[in-house]
């Protein structure tokens, strides 16, 4: 290799999105998540998104097989994973045809020239060659002899099949992205020695392919400038890189501990909630009991055991599986004890987008189920945000003796975000009371469904309290014994003591924070995913001086106690939400206020873009 | 605790009134489980009963032990989760035909496949009592009900063949009629550690009077059953003098002791690994050949509860008990110091 002779400039940016797109077993995951892991070190903030083909394995270069990674990073705080790529680094013709769509006018594209041959190229749906048709001329385009230069690098290795060769190429590309953003390579070496160590010579190619994408970097004159994206601003911390998915896994370890019980985690397996028990099962030194049932019934069925024997008890799924968890979930309701139900929502109806979110299962969650059964839900925000929402879901659980239903999304649960993480000693207990017979000494019976003045919760009397038997179920009650009653009298006073138990967890909840000014012409309103591009486009547009605020709703049921007032302090109301309307319409239900729905069934989180859009729109 | 020796039939009787229709064969069934219920020196607060929906469901509110009425075919996943929770409980599930091998069939296969250590009792009436006189999946073909004016013209579950082929531990088959009999299976499968099946022939006095008349009328009862006993000749008849022979197609055959030297009759093995001789008497049906009554298996595997809990200790042994601190920075971690004058470059950054 020849030394360069143009000068390189150095050019700094506040922040970047970069996508790796690929054929699903080109590695770009694993790419990905080594150039974010490395971003994070050296202290940018950070989001990841990735996206995988809904096939395990769809044919070789294909658009099905199309696997990418995008990742924002920034010197300054983010709250999504970006709107559109600034860059693209495309390993063959499907990768470049699947991405290019929402690539920025301008962007930058990386290819690996290599593969743009005839077979590719027809695999790919192109008729002609988009290197040689001038179909890219809008984009500054690099093209790498990506595969030749990486056989070479990697050259006379013993013992290296020509297979794991080419295999290591997306180290090449991952080190000519590090030379791009000025990024050291040493985390992801030490990662490579590591990960391969019983693998000599595909770790030493793989360090090599790394090194030499670097160099290549460094020595080619296509690459005229370097990026420099500063350490962000982040709160003082110790940090680490949560998905949402590991972020509530965490949070339903940390609760439980919290209480000093046992986790028992039920579930039957379902993109996109399965990584929750991927990442639960092997705690069994945590005292983590996982089970997967044989379907979601059981598995609803088997928390509810689990919380009448008084473990903390929690299952997770998306649509179709909460769908099958409605009539257990009604007898958890009426037998009012605690549990968590995670609901990591997926594109629907039915089968649907199985790997895109959606935020259309909130109707269900509140209302799915037969009879007048309210339940509290929850939803998450943010990735790093799945911890503490877990954690008080089961507070609200234990608390009110019911069961609590958190949403996620398919994009929160695999998008990754620093976590500042807590110091879980500093953190309050989860108090649980057990009776024993022995509490009631002075004559007064056990009543199993004796109500808390304060909470209206029920004792959670557990099975092996001698003197405490008694016989729960789902028909009709008596308050006060439980005891079966088709009596009106009983049966309208437990409906309603079970809905006034619920309304009163407003007395609970903490109040709606308003970011931005109380009053003004326009309130966003969201909840969930949406957080990200609201918070983002908000504050893009009062920097700009307009006259909007945001809430953003973790309680969908009960709704804080101050989201009415707030509302009547705007002219306008904007309700973004991945549905048709979902949220609007409660809203517009029960405070009577006219609110603007904007909805978005793509499978794809909101953009800021499509946010600021809207407003600007709506202020004129 | 309660002193486990002082309990006695009493004690497991609940305040509820007990609602079935006169002459229901779940009267005796109830009896006989408050009755041997204190001889296991269980304490009373540690079982629990729980049920799916049916006539025979409604089993747990006249029981004075903890007890789950849950939904239709669901109580052996809970019975699961609870035994997750706390090993320690003797939980049964209280099931139907209906219950058990219709709406709920999946969970009842998946449960004794697990080997949890749940005892199932499933009160086989052959009908859909509680919803007013339907036809199962244990009704016989051609059985005439609401729901099958021209005759059932499904085939039927054999409950027996179906928990044999689960794997199940502990498979058994009474008569609610049979009481001294039902008692000591109900003994025998609180007392095998690991899932135990029992099949209780009951009587639907409503919907299916008589629809086990064969095993149960005193005139040819003998005729019809054959009584299982580990390591004894299959013997049966009025007079005893039949027996089960295999023949050389290797098909149960009745045989008459007269004819035949009684060392070539079966002999039954509760304990043997090798489930051939429990399934294929299974098999064995009226009018061809007597109903074996008994205990068809009783087979000692770890249970599902006890390997978790297994699991948990050795986990803890080998990594210690886990700590939320070293599981939150099980990957990368970074620290962000304290911002100093001019902002970022005061950050520290650490890789543990
Ligand atoms: C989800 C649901 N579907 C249907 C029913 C109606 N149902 C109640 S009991 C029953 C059948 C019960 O038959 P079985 O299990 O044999 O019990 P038995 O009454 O004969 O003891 C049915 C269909 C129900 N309660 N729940
Ligand atoms: S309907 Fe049949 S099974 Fe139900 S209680 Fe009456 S007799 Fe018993
Ligand atoms: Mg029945």
């Amino acid at each position: 290799m020849t030394e360069r002779v143009k000068p390189v400039n150095v050019e700094e940016v506040e922040s970047v999105v970069i996508r790796f797109a690929g054929d699903s077993g080109d590695g770009m995951q694993l790419t990905g998540t080594q150039f974010t892991n490395t971003a994070a070190i050296i202290g940018n903030d950070i989001s990841t998104l990735p996206e995988y083909p809904a096939e395990i394995r769809a044919p070789v270069g294909t658009l099905a097989g199309v696997s990418g990674f995008q990742v924002h990073i920034a010197s300054q705080e983010i709250f999504t994973s970006g709107d559109d790529p600034h860059v693209l680094i495309a390993m063959n013709p499907a990768a470049l045809k699947a991405s290019l769509g929402e690539l920025k006018p301008g962007g930058a594209i990386i290819v690996d020239e290599d593969e743009f041959t005839a077979p590719n190229l027809r695999k790919a749906d192109y008729t002609s060659n988009p290197l040689e048709d001038g179909s890219l001329a809008g984009y500054q385009v690099h093209k790498v002899r990506l595969t030749t230069l990486n056989r070479h690098a990697v050259e006379g290795i013993p013992g290296l099949s020509s297979k794991e060769t080419d295999r290591s190429r997306n180290f090449f590309a991952l080190g000519l992205t590090f030379w791009i953003y000025d990024r050291p390579l040493e985390s992801t070496l030490e990662w490579i020695d590591d990960k391969f160590k019983k693998n000599p010579a595909v770790k030493e190619a793989n360090r090599r392919a790394l090194q030499a994408g670097y160099h290549y970097g460094d020595t080619s004159e296509s690459f005229s400038t370097r990026y420099k994206v500063k350490p962000a601003a982040l709160p003082a911390g110790d940090y680490r890189k949560v998905t949402g998915n590991e972020a509530v896994a965490l949070g339903l370890v940390t609760a439980a501990a919290l209480a000093d019980k046992p986790l028992v985690y039920c579930t039957y397996p379902i993109t996109p909630a399965s990584d929750i028990l991927h990442f639960l099962a092997p705690l069994r030194n945590f005292d983590v009991r996982t089970y997967q049932a044989e379907d979601e019934i059981a598995a609803m069925g088997a928390t509810i055991g689990a919380a009448f024997g008084g473990a903390f008890a929690a299952t997770g799924t998306s649509g179709p599986g909460l769908a099958l968890k409605s009539e257990a979930i009604n007898l958890a309701v009426v037998l009012e004890l605690p549990m968590v139900i995670v609901d990591v929502q997926r594109g629907g109806p039915s089968t649907g987008l199985p790997t895109k979110p959606e935020q259309a299962d909130l109707l269900q969650a509140l209302f799915g189920r037969n009879g007048e059964s309210p339940i509290p839900v929850l939803a998450m925000q943010s990735p790093a945000d799945g911890y503490e929402a877990a954690i008080e879901a089961f507070r609200i659980a234990v608390r009110a003796m019911t069961p609590v239903m958190l949403l996620s999304d398919g994009y929160l649960a695999n998008s990754a975000e620093p976590w500042a993480m807590p110091n879980p000693d500093r953190l309050p207990p989860i108090d649980v009371r057990h009776p024993m017979l022995a509490d009631f000494q002075d004559g007064q019976p056990f009543l199993p469904y004796a109500r808390d003045p304060q909470t209206m919760g029920r004792p959670w009397a557990l099975p092996g309290a001698y003197g405490l038997e008694h016989r729960i179920g789902g028909l009709a009650k008596q308050p006060g014994t439980g005891n079966v009653s088709y009596s009106p009298d009983d049966n309208d006073r437990m409906i309603r003591d079970r809905a006034a138990k619920i309304a009163k967890l407003a007395e609970y909840i903490p109040l709606l924070e308003i970011f931005g000014k109380p009053t003004g012409d326009l309130l966003v309103l969201g909840w969930g995913s949406s957080y990200g591009a609201i918070h983002q486009a908000v504050d893009k547009a009062q920097q700009s001086g307009r006259s909007v605020s945001a809430v953003h709703l973790r309680h969908l049921n009960p709704f804080p106690r101050n989201l009415g007032e707030i509302m009547d302090q705007f002219d306008r109301i904007l309700v973004p939400e991945m549905n048709l309307g979902q949220l609007a319409m409660l809203l517009k239900a029960r405070y009577l206020k006219p609110v603007i729905s904007m909805t978005k069934v793509r499978g794809r989180p909101f953009k800021i873009s499509e946010i600021s859009a809207k407003i600007d729109e709506l202020l004129g | 605790m309660s002193d486990v020796n002082q309990l006695t039939r009493k004690d497991f009787v609940s305040d509820q009134a007990v609602r079935w229709c006169p002459g229901c064969g779940d009267y005796a069934i109830l009896s006989q489980m408050q009755r041997v219920l204190p001889e296991l020196g269980i304490p009373r607060e540690k079982m629990v009963f729980i049920s799916g929906i049916g006539c025979s469901s409604r089993f747990p509110y006249y029981m004075n032990t903890f007890g789950i009425h849950s939904i239709h075919g669901r109580a052996p996943t809970l019975a699961t989760g609870l035994k997750l929770a706390n090993p320690d409980l003797t939980v049964a599930v209280i099931t139907g035909d209906g219950d058990g091998l219709s709406i709920g069939g999946n969970h009842l296969l998946h449960a004794m496949r697990r080997n949890i250590d749940i005892k199932i009792f499933l009160f086989n009436n052959r009908i859909y009592g509680l919803t007013k006189g339907q036809y199962s999946p244990t009704s016989l073909p051609g059985t005439k009900t609401k729901s099958s004016p021209l005759g059932s013209i499904e085939t039927a579950f054999n409950p027996i063949s179906v928990a044999l082929s689960a794997e199940a531990t502990f498979v058994a088959r009474t008569v609610d009629v049979e009481v001294k009999h039902m008692g000591e299976v109900l003994r025998r499968a609180f007392e095998h550690k690991g899932v135990s099946f029992v099949e209780i022939f009951q009587n639907c006095i409503i919907f299916n009077d008589g629809t086990w008349d064969p095993v149960t009328n005193k005139d040819v009862k003998d005729d019809n059953r054959v009584m299982l006993e580990h390591g004894k000749p299959l013997i049966f008849g009025k007079h005893r003098d039949k027996g089960i022979r295999m023949s050389r197609c290797l098909q149960p055959e009745v045989v008459s002791l007269s004819d035949v030297n009684p060392d070539e009759l079966l002999v039954h093995d509760e304990y043997s690994e090798n489930m051939n001789l429990a399934f294929m008497l299974s098999r064995m049906a009226y009018p061809e050949l007597p109903v074996p009554i008994g205990i068809f298996r009783q087979v000692e595997h770890p249970t599902y509860e006890s390997t978790v809990l297994d699991q948990v200790h050795a986990a803890q042994q080998a990594r210690g008990v886990g700590k939320l601190k070293d599981l939150y920075s099980a990957e990368d971690t970074w620290t962000v110091a304290a911002q100093g004058v001019n902002g970022h470059d005061d950050h520290r950054f650490t890789m543990e």
